[in-house]
């Protein structure tokens, strides 16, 4: 159920601002803790530099999204997360950004090391020197026997820096506590009063191996509020390309799953075939992880017939090496040993965080932007559900294993149907390179995109000059980190590789 | 065991034969630019216009620096004359930054091998700590790739290593934000020497699409004495590989490879 004060928006539509009800800083509150109490999720909670502030809600089973916003007269307000967890972090984020307080936040502390834009104190009260990731008071479990863990930044792999802060007894883990915003390069910052010349590059490496997700939300948000249509046509090759991308992501994560419990087959075969993916992208473009493929307007390169055949031939040869490499993994008994009961999230958590994506999935929540908030013109109602088999909800590694694999299954079916499809659209002809048009003035827009790793969201807000007086990027890692939080808790500190892999989550995607 | 046997025949032998025979790249693959500047139609500068990071100038004769080029071609795209043209050419790594900037007409001074002494002392076994500072998981994916079964980097001696205490040089990917800095030069001073740092990507040469932002450093090389360079967005594996191999002077085309 969605509070009646909210207008409603539908993905990649754009909105005259006039038309988003400005209710009293009260209003907003009660009405954003209402929807949440009634089921709906919270998408985005952030605000402009001149103290405003929107929300979005979801009402998933419903397909309808819901968009609010307020004006305070000072940087404070009364905080939304005691009453509304999901929004812890968004409001740790508006204040580290935009110096708002949010009064009574019970665990208010920076998320990502920087100082805000907007002049006026730090609401952390922080010193300059203090200004910089990972400074935050962590918690602390006291007692004799208790021991604390810090691993990161630099950890022991070719991963991004982040640092995880352990309180155990024993192998036991009470409590973890993650800190990000190593990876911190001010794209939220730098895309006011944009688009800008790099802002598309800043787009395609939000998280670099999303490229696809972030861009194809990004472009479609610019092409709602320049009124440029992609066409049929490469609506249908972003969706292929965002398949691929979730087929790579997947089966890395699944032979990195069995790398972590030491079950070398599956880890070597899929870490080999997940680049026989990511060369499929770049079949399509030239490019492994699809940079230079989704423009504004439309799509870089064309799929001509016998390139569609060649990617339906060796999209089949890869698929059914993939087949043979991950059932080992199934057949295991060793391996299914390790995976089941370890590190659990259940499905009332995952709701209270707001989590997204398979891992949300794999708790048993029921979300999927392809089905329930469908792109405009996109196809992707040839997506089957993916909440058919009870065996991917318990919460466990297991699960969002598994959830994974069943994905995978869907994305093959839609990449075949789509490739069917293509042909039957006829010859694309090369558009002109529009990576900046205008934009209307005074408009705002919500992009949806169903990214490998869930929900990614990009709101964009214009001003009078057609430019960003507001841009918010959400990766799916942002809501999901929490989670593998909660999955450690009562867990071994020795399981934390396999349950951190199990999410898989973004860093970069995190710290923008 | 019986299935995962045959399993294993099935996927057979995948390894590639570099660096005698380089893989097969995609047709649309973008490599080394090639710039024309008695084709550049005179002061358009549509080129500059376009390209997201400055990496072009068409100011007396064309430039590129491919230390800041993400290989969009948005330049080639804006260029009414065809000036400007990528090449399926993927070699482009250089010892030396200078030699990123290219003008009209002009190949890449690959880069050197290491001087004989290092090559006695690290030649035969490399290990790398790779170090990620504000990337976007885009070069660290095509530098972890090369430990997959498809390039087997460890033939070639060249290893990734956790502790930088093990490690005779490092890679870096991403600009080296403001947050990673300190977390960079403590791993590197923490490398003993002799030691070779790699700056992997057009972040970690020039800042990238971030060159400029407060938050970020602009490129490994303020932060490290680097070594190699090896430009791209992200560098394909193949790119990065030889990069590594030629440090090692490992490369055939090693003696010949200069410029015309
Ligand atoms: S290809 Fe390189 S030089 Fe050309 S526009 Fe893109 S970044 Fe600039």
């Amino acid at each position: 159920m969605m509070s009646g004060n909210l207008a409603r928006v539908s993905n990649g539509a754009a909105l005259p601002l006039k038309k988003v009800p400005k209710l009293s800083p009260g209003a907003f509150r009660d009405c954003v803790i209402a929807s949440v109490a009634s089921g709906s999720r919270l998408v985005a909670l952030c605000a402009d530099e001149k103290l405003q502030l929107f929300a979005i809600m979801a009402d998933d089973e419903a397909g309808i999204l819901g968009m609010a916003r307020t004006a305070l007269s000072k940087p404070a307000y009364p905080a939304l997360t005691p009453e509304c967890p999901a929004a812890q972090l968004f409001e740790r984020e508006m204040a580290e950004q935009q110096g708002l307080l949010p009064e009574g936040h019970p665990w208010f502390k920076p998320v990502r090391g920087h100082l805000p834009g907007r002049p006026g104190p730090d609401p952390f009260g922080r010193k300059p020197a203090e200004v910089l990731a990972g400074l935050i008071p962590f918690y602390r479990v006291e007692g004799t026997s208790i021991h604390e863990v810090g691993v990161g930044p630099v950890h022991a792999g070719v991963i991004e820096p982040g640092h995880f802060r352990f309180q155990c007894l024993g192998e036991e883990v009470f409590h973890l506590e993650i800190a990000l915003g190593y990876q911190h390069r001010g794209i939220e910052r730098a895309l006011l009063g944009g688009p800008h010349a790099a802002t598309l590059k800043m787009m395609e490496s939000a998280a670099g191996d999303t490229t696809i997700g972030h861009t194809w939300a990004y472009c479609q948000n610019i092409e709602a509020l320049s009124g440029i249509a992609p066409g049929p046509r490469a609506s249908l090759i972003r969706a292929i390309a965002l398949e691929l991308e979730r087929l790579a992501n997947h089966t890395g994560d699944l032979g990195a799953l069995a790398g972590d419990v030491g079950f070398l087959p599956t880890s070597s075969f899929c870490g080999r075939i997940r680049g026989d993916w990511l060369n499929l992208s770049a079949l399509l473009c030239g490019s492994r992880l699809g940079r230079d493929l989704v423009r504004p307007g439309g799509v870089g390169f064309d799929l001509d017939g016998d390139r569609c055949l060649e990617l339906r031939t060796r999209m089949e040869k890869a698929w059914a090496e993939t087949q043979a490499a991950v059932n080992l993994l199934w057949q295991a008994p060793t391996v299914m040993q390790r995976f089941e009961r370890v590190g659990l999230l259940t499905g009332e958590q995952a709701q209270e965080i707001g989590a997204v994506g398979p891992a949300a999935r794999a708790s048993g929540l029921r979300l999927d932007v392809r089905l329930q908030h469908p792109l405009s013109g996109s196809s992707q109602s040839l997506i089957p559900h993916g909440w058919d088999d009870p065996a991917g909800s318990g919460g466990d590694v297991f699960a969002r294993a598994w959830v994974r694999w069943r994905e995978m299954h869907h994305s093959i079916d839609f990449l075949s149907k789509a490739v069917s499809a293509l042909g039957a659209l006829g010859e694309g002809k090369k558009a002109e390179r529009r990576d900046r048009p205008a934009l209307g003035a005074n408009q705002v827009c919500l992009s949806l995109v169903e990214g490998w790793r869930g929900e990614i969201a990009h709101l964009a807000v214009t001003d009078a000059g057609g430019a960003f007086s507001l841009y918010k990027v959400i990766d799916p890692s942002f809501h999901n980190w929490s989670g593998l939080a909660l999955a450690m808790r009562g867990g071994q500190i020795s399981d934390f590789p396999l349950c951190n892999k199990s999410f898989n989550l973004s860093y970069c995607g995190v710290d923008l | 065991m019986h299935r995962i046997l045959l399993t294993r025949l099935a996927q057979g032998h995948r390894t590639n034969r570099m660096p005698n025979v380089a893989p097969p790249l995609p047709d649309r693959f973008r490599g080394l630019p090639v710039l024309d500047a008695k084709a550049c139609a005179s002061g358009c500068r549509a080129c500059e216009a376009a390209c997201p990071t400055g990496a072009i100038s068409a100011r007396k004769g064309l430039h590129l620096d491919l230390g800041k080029c993400l290989f969009c071609t948005a330049c080639t795209d804006a260029c009414p004359t065809g000036a400007v043209r990528f090449t399926g050419d993927h070699r482009l790594a250089v010892s030396d930054r200078k030699d990123l900037r290219i003008d009209s007409g002009e190949g890449l001074v690959l880069a050197e091998a290491m001087g004989k002494e290092l090559r006695r002392v690290l030649g035969r076994s490399l290990r790398l700590r790779v170090v990620s500072a504000g990337g976007c998981n885009g070069c660290e994916v095509d530098v972890n790739v090369l430990q997959t079964i498809v390039w087997d980097l460890s033939r070639f001696g060249i290893q990734y290593v956790a502790s930088p205490r093990h490690a005779d040089g490092m890679v870096i990917c991403g600009p080296v934000t403001r947050n990673m800095d300190l977390a960079v030069r403590k791993t590197w001073a923490a490398i003993p020497e002799p030691k070779l740092a790699f700056a992997v990507g057009a972040c970690a040469i020039s800042g990238g699409p971030y060159a400029g932002q407060k938050e970020q450093l602009g490129g490994a090389a303020e932060v490290v004495p680097v070594d190699y360079f090896i430009p791209g967005c992200p560098p394909h594996p193949l790119t990065i590989l030889d990069g590594f191999l030629r440090a090692l002077g490992r490369m055939p085309d090693q003696k010949t490879a200069r410029k015309a």
